[in-house]
């Protein structure tokens, strides 16, 4: 018989229901994504695909939503061993590694196309004769006019980093402090201070979020920069984009601390979920300044 | 210690035997080729070989010594070291030397291969789903000979249903014809999909990328005739999309290219004339048959769901603008490519009206190549 | 809550697994984790290699005979994905659950809920990737690469399955990653240093690091492409101002790391199947570490060696082709350091070390056409012909393939507690041996001659070494279901099988007895490290 001595050492949970469960969510998820971006494309009724992606997304937020109440509960219960929460900072750090990996992978197609393509397409370096396909194309970046304007109808200007997008920069830039005093404030045992300037981190979040809508909009409406306009509207799109729907999922990860912090989940030395959460959005903060030098200033 | 002569001895022995297979005529190595650079890289491949050779030979040597020497079963008993700083260091720098050695010949050599000399000729080299399109550039645009080159083996021998003749899937109608001696650029390119285009005896290998071009070239010594394929997976008939290269003597090719320029004014001509609609539907079959019967099938049946029929249904009984509209400007994002690069105005017309009117798609209507020719010109 | 942790105080868990067939659906224990990732990577694996099968039927004699051009498209693409994603990385993940835990003396690996994630959703995906060759238009046939455009605006629309699919492996790689490094730097047990760790645990570590740094790019490329062919993105498209080669630059970002994933758990299970067999400790144990991290790192900016005739600037040719020659160096180190670990030993020739010996040399033959690919101008007559075949399937198959063959008879008296069939083994072994060089070695020759790669018909001079490496491919083939029955006999019955196993095995997993009990090392006192070094 396993002894409590064992416990406190190494903790191994239970068999689980809860990863064929994310899975079978996860599956369905991304095939009634496909399913719904098929036949979108082909133009058919894209309902099937819809109710599979529903489906799929209700499975795996239950799961994944039981699955963290779950971990929370025993760590409340005192399972793990200052071991077992050195597991859970490993894992987040290396989570976070390989998202800064994703972001690469479109900031190295950025750097390339700028670097190279632009120039090769306009007749220079030893890819230079690509020009004789494109004689109407002149260099330019931010790329308005595109090689092929029926097919990729540019944008007819460009978007600037003055106004929103330095707005928005100085919401994320502020929302990194406000988490760092919040987490003074849970340091110190101040709960009140540690709601307070959490709370103020999440409405933060929030307000960037709204001015990123509102900067999509006058994108699509008043400078013709969409996902269509070539490879201008392509780069900034994504890599704007995903970094938008990082910072959705760490202002939602910072509102559910908020939450637990309300309910008194934290104390200065058990507070891994809210150090976690803390780590990601500082992570969407450095990614933000990177587009912000990268798509903005260098780019208009 | 007798086991180690045995062991000694047969490396020499395979050292020979590999050796000596060097000097037959082996034809299953590397090709010379007939151009400076190509010879050059085959000497380069053979020393790179015979060090891979040596290097292997050693070490797979010192294991079977040791493999024999140092068994259980012989009594061996198991030494006790497992450091020693000195051969440690000895087998990283060796190698470093070694690949040092290569490495210079491989750059004197790529260096020539990027040297951006003037060419007199200069080839735009067209990829296609799946055949090679070739535009010899002029600057007067009436003089540009433009040709497509495709296989030429008939299905029944790929089917196995006869014989398999010499250059079988290596042989195409239209040859690419490019003279001795001289330095030809071949501009790369590539219509839909990439494709490569590689003549071994060339050592040119070239990706054809859909909206750049890329140069290579190729200074040739030796007339014949060169065979290469496509070398970069291109979709369905990747497979059957040969090179063939013709090298001639100066004069012979001067004679060839005229003939190829009154050729096309011959056609320029025709197309001005008035076809009758017997005229138009014999050629139409004919350019049918070998362009378009690929994907929809001589019975215009087509292979759906990959390749829609054209009989009693769609656009070849549909208005007529629509169905002229994507035999010039094809469908994008399907293999329905463009044809009016590789087909000229007569021969569209003309399949248009044959599709229309063949296997009882009595259409019944027509149209005249210079109508046709005036929606390319406007760029329709 | 006092339910729940009555639930985990609950301890017959801790004995023994639980009944029946929902013990593998729901289980976190990481032997029963690293069997369901072992079983599964020998499905694919069968999977892939009849896919293999086809294409080798199919290029038997020229001529059209079995298959249409799109099939075979398809099969060779399938077979490539399936066998590299499919077969390999999930046997090596296996591997990983199944040692890393006992060799560090760990009680389990660090997350074994999320293993358990990790594991499940490779069936979902793989199902999905398979089932893409039943839908409208076929599956994926661009090939294992799966180059733009032939990707993205001239795919059938299956290719939108085979996106998330590999979205879903790149997840379950991530997180099973992620799972290895943070076991081995965090539950080592009391006294093990990083330098103290066997080499496979080192390995794994790095193949770790490599994976968590790729595959998130492998994600990102899946996902220009979903966008390109969705959403009107010009990523790939030069009529946009993107371009089709940039496509290839973020592929082999992963795909040259992913092929040394492939490749660095096999030099540690052949680090320790050397030294047991030649009954001396591994020559030079630091610089294999060393060497390990130095090819982890030059993998990473070596991709381009795949791109030489794209097109390149001359620049960027000449760094590709000296940074790749550089991993000669490191590689050699440790072809070296296996030989002089065999050199004045005591060998013995049982199963895995004949495995084990194969690895080393067709590994190094592999490595050698390799290198020789890495010579720019001469790739201009090797690249994409079966030159490049023969050479990544020297590799993979001996290379790889055989390290997890060599794995499985070395630790299987330690899973199943009893001793395989040495005689049986060793007819697996020499069928294989005999089959891989038939199948592959004439693939040189055919390469060197001209014939391209990816082609359901070839000229009538490739004819008779295709015979000959088809005949092999079948040869080897059936071979593996030997394999199967070894495999399954070993399960059943067999000579009972000591702790040790074997006489030269140091290290501790080989301190527990065998079968090795459903938990291990749950107290750090079960560990040894002292008897472990014997
Ligand atoms: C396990 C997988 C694996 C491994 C380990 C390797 C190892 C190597 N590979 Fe390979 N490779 C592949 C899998 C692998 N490769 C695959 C799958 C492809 C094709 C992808 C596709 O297109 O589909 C490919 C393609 C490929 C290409 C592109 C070919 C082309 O398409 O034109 C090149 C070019 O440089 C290359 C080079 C090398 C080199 C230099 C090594 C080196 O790491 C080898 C180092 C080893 C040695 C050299 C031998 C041992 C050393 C000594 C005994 C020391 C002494 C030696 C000297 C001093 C020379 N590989
Ligand atoms: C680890 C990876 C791996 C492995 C193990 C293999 C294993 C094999 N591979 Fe391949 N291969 C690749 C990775 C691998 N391959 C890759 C990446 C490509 C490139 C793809 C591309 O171009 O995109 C490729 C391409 C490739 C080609 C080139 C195709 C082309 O260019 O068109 C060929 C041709 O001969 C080939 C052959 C084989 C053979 C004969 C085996 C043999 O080892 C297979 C052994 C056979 C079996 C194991 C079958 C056993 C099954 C049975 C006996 C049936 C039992 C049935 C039931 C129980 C239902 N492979
Ligand atoms: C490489 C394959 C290929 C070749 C060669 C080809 N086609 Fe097509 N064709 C297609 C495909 C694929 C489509 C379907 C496009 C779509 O999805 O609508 C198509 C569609 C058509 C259609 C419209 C059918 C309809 O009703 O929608 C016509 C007409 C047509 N092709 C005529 C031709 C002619 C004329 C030629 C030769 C000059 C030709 N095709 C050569 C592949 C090809
Ligand atoms: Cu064209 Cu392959
Ligand atoms: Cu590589």
């Amino acid at each position: 018989m396993a002894n409590d001595a064992t416990y406190q050492n190494y903790y191994v949970p239970a068999d689980s229901k809860l990863p064929i469960f994310a899975s079978l969510g996860l599956f369905l998820t991304v095939f009634g994504m496909g399913n719904m971006f098929n036949e979108m494309t082909a133009g058919a009724d894209t309902t099937f695909g819809t109710m599979v992606l529903l489906l799929g997304g209700v499975v795996l937020a239950t799961t994944l939503f039981v699955w963290f109440s779950k971990v929370i509960e025993e760590s409340h219960a005192k399972l793990y061993s200052d071991q077992m929460n050195r597991s859970y900072v490993w894992g987040m750090s290396w989570f976070i590694f390989s998202e800064v990996m994703f972001f690469a992978a479109f900031f190295g197609a950025l750097f390339y196309v700028r670097a190279f393509v632009v120039p090769w397409l306009a007749g220079e370096g030893n890819r230079g004769p690509s020009d004789m396909l494109w004689p109407n194309y002149v260099a330019e970046w931010p790329m308005l006019n595109t090689p092929d304007p029926t097919l990729f109808p540019g944008a007819h200007t460009a978007m600037g980093w003055w106004g929103l997008p330095l707005i928005n920069t100085i919401l994320l830039v502020t929302s990194s402090v406000t988490v760092t005093i919040a987490h003074h404030g849970l340091n110190e045992g101040n709960r009140k201070k540690l709601i307070t300037w959490l709370g103020l981190t999440v409405a933060l979040g929030i307000v960037f979020l709204g001015c990123q809508v509102l900067e999509y909009y006058h994108a699509y409406t008043d400078l013709g920069l969409t996902l269509n306009a070539g490879i201008y509207g392509t780069t900034f799109f994504m890599l704007t984009g995903f970094h938008g729907a990082h910072v959705t999922l760490g202002t939602f990860m910072l509102l559910v601390m908020l939450i637990r912090a309300i309910k008194g989940h934290f104390k200065a030395d058990d507070c891994f979920g809210f150090e976690a959460a803390a780590w990601y959005w500082h992570f969407v903060d450095v990614v933000w300044l990177g587009l912000f030098l990268f798509v903005y200033i260098l780019g208009s | 210690m007798e086991k180690a002569k045995q062991s000694r001895w047969l490396v020499a022995l395979s050292l020979l035997l590999s050796s000596s297979m060097v000097y037959a005529d082996w034809t299953v190595n590397m090709r010379q080729g007939v151009t400076a650079i190509s010879r050059e890289i085959y000497e380069l491949h053979m020393l790179i070989f015979w060090v891979c050779v040596v290097i292997g030979v050693l070490v797979f040597g010192v294991m079977i010594i040791s493999m024999l020497l140092h068994r259980k079963s012989v009594g061996a008993v198991s030494a006790d070291f497992h450091d020693n700083t000195t051969v440690e260091i000895l087998w990283t720098v060796i190698p470093v030397i070694i690949l040092l050695a290569m490495a210079v010949p491989a750059t004197t050599t790529l260096n020539k291969m990027y040297d951006p000399g003037e060419a007199a000729i200069d080839i735009e080299v067209r990829g296609l789903q799946w055949k090679w399109q070739y535009t010899y550039l002029n600057n007067d645009p009436t003089k540009e000979v433009k040709f497509v080159s495709s296989l030429l083996t008939p299905r029944e021998e790929i089917l196995n249903e006869t014989r398999k003749r010499e250059h079988y899937l290596l042989d195409v109608d239209n040859e690419l014809v490019i003279p001795v001696n001289t330095r030809v650029r071949f501009l790369v390119t590539s219509g839909d999909t990439l494709h490569a285009w590689w003549v071994p005896d060339f050592a040119v290998k070239r990706d054809a990328i859909p909206g750049f071009i890329h140069q290579a070239w190729a200074e040739v010594e030796k007339t014949g005739i060169y065979r290469g394929q496509c070398a970069e997976l291109c979709g369905k008939d990747h497979g059957f999309m040969p090179i063939v290269v013709r090298v001639v003597e100066q004069g012979e090719y001067e004679t060839w290219l005229a003939g190829k320029q009154e050729e096309g004014r011959l056609v320029y001509e025709t197309v001005g004339k008035e076809w009758t609609q017997d005229e138009l539907m014999a050629k139409g079959e004919e350019v049918y048959l070998r362009v378009c019967a690929a994907c929809h099938q001589a019975n215009g049946q087509g292979l759906p769901p990959a390749f829609p029929s054209l009989v009693g249904q769609g656009l070849a009984v549909g208005p007529m603008a629509a169905h002229l509209d994507i035999v010039l400007n094809g469908k994008a994002g399907t293999s329905m490519q463009s044809f009016k690069g590789q087909l000229n105005a007569a021969e569209i017309a003309a399949v248009v009206i044959y599709e229309r009117n063949a296997w009882g798609n009595n259409m019944g209507d027509s149209i005249q190549p210079r109508e046709v020719n005036k929606m390319m010109s406007t760029g329709q | 809550m006092s339910a729940i942790i009555e639930e985990h105080h609950h301890d017959d868990h801790h004995h023994g697994p639980a009944k029946g067939l929902m013990r593998w659906v729901f289980t976190t224990n990481h032997k029963d984790i690293g069997t369901l990732y072992l079983w599964f990577s020998f499905m694919m694996f069968l999977l892939g290699g009849t896919f293999a099968l086809v294409i080798r039927a199919e290029l038997f004699q020229p001529g059209l005979q079995l298959v249409a051009p799109e099939f075979f498209n398809q099969m060779t693409t399938m077979h490539g994905l399936i066998m590299v994603f499919g077969a390999v990385m999930p046997a090596f993940v296996g591997l990983a659950n199944w040692l890393i835990p006992m060799m560090i003396g760990a009680p389990d690996m660090a997350l074994p809920r999320m293993n358990n994630y990790s594991f499940w959703i490779l069936p979902f995906a793989f199902t999905m990737l398979a089932s893409t060759l039943l839908m409208e238009g076929g599956g994926p046939n661009f090939g294992w690469t799966f180059y733009a455009p032939l990707s993205t605006t001239y795919a059938p629309p299956s290719v939108t399955y085979f996106i998330f699919a590999v979205h879903l492996m790149g997840i379950s790689s991530i997180m099973g990653s992620i799972n290895v490094v943070v076991t081995i730097l965090n539950l080592r047990a009391p006294g093990m240093t990083l330098m103290q760790m066997p080499l496979f645990v080192w390995t794994w570590l790095i193949t770790a690091y490599l994976l968590i740094a790729v595959m998130p790019v492998l994600a990102g490329v899946v996902t220009m492409m979903l966008m390109d062919i969705h959403f009107g993105t010009s990523f790939f498209n030069a009529a946009g101002g993107g371009d089709p080669v940039l496509f290839q630059h973020v592929f082999w970002f992963f795909g040259h790391p992913e092929v040394y994933i492939m490749i660095l758990p096999a030099f540690g299970i052949v680090s320790a199947i050397i030294p047991t067999f030649a009954r001396k400790r591994l020559f030079g144990y630091a610089s294999m570490v060393y060497a390990t991290s130095s090819i982890a790192f030059l993998s990473f900016i070596v991709w381009g060696h795949h791109m030489f005739t794209v097109g390149m600037p001359l620049a960027g040719e000449l760094y590709f082709m000296y940074a790749t020659m550089l991993i000669a160096v490191p590689t050699g180190v440790k072809v070296f350091n296996w030989i002089a670990t065999m050199w004045q030993g005591s060998m013995t020739f049982e199963t895995p070390m004949l495995f084990a010996i194969a690895f080393v040399v067709l590994f190094t033959i592999g490595g050698l056409s390799g290198l020789m690919l890495s010579i720019a101008p001469a790739d201009f007559q090797y690249q994409d012909t079966y030159f490049v075949v023969a050479h990544f399937h020297y590799v993979l198959v001996p290379g790889s393939i055989f390290s997890i063959m060599a794995a499985v008879y070395y630790w299987l008296p330690k899973w199943t507690g009893h001793m395989y069939d040495e005689k049986l083994g060793k007819t697996h072994f020499w069928l294989s041996f005999i089959g891989v060089n038939v199948t592959f070695f004439p693939q040189h020759f055919i390469g060197l001659a001209g014939m391209p790669r990816r082609i359901p018909d070839y000229a009538l001079q490739f004819a008779d070494y295709n015979m000959i490496s088809s005949v092999g491919a079948f040869l080897f083939g059936f071979s593996q279901l030997l394999f199967l029955v070894i495999v399954i006999k070993c399960i059943k019955t067999g000579k009972q099988a000591t702790a040790q196993v074997w006489e030269g095995a140091h290290g501790l997993e080989w301190t527990v007895p065998s079968p090795a009990p459903y938990h291990t090392f749950s107290t750090p006192d079960e560990v040894n490290l002292k008897e472990a070094h014997g």
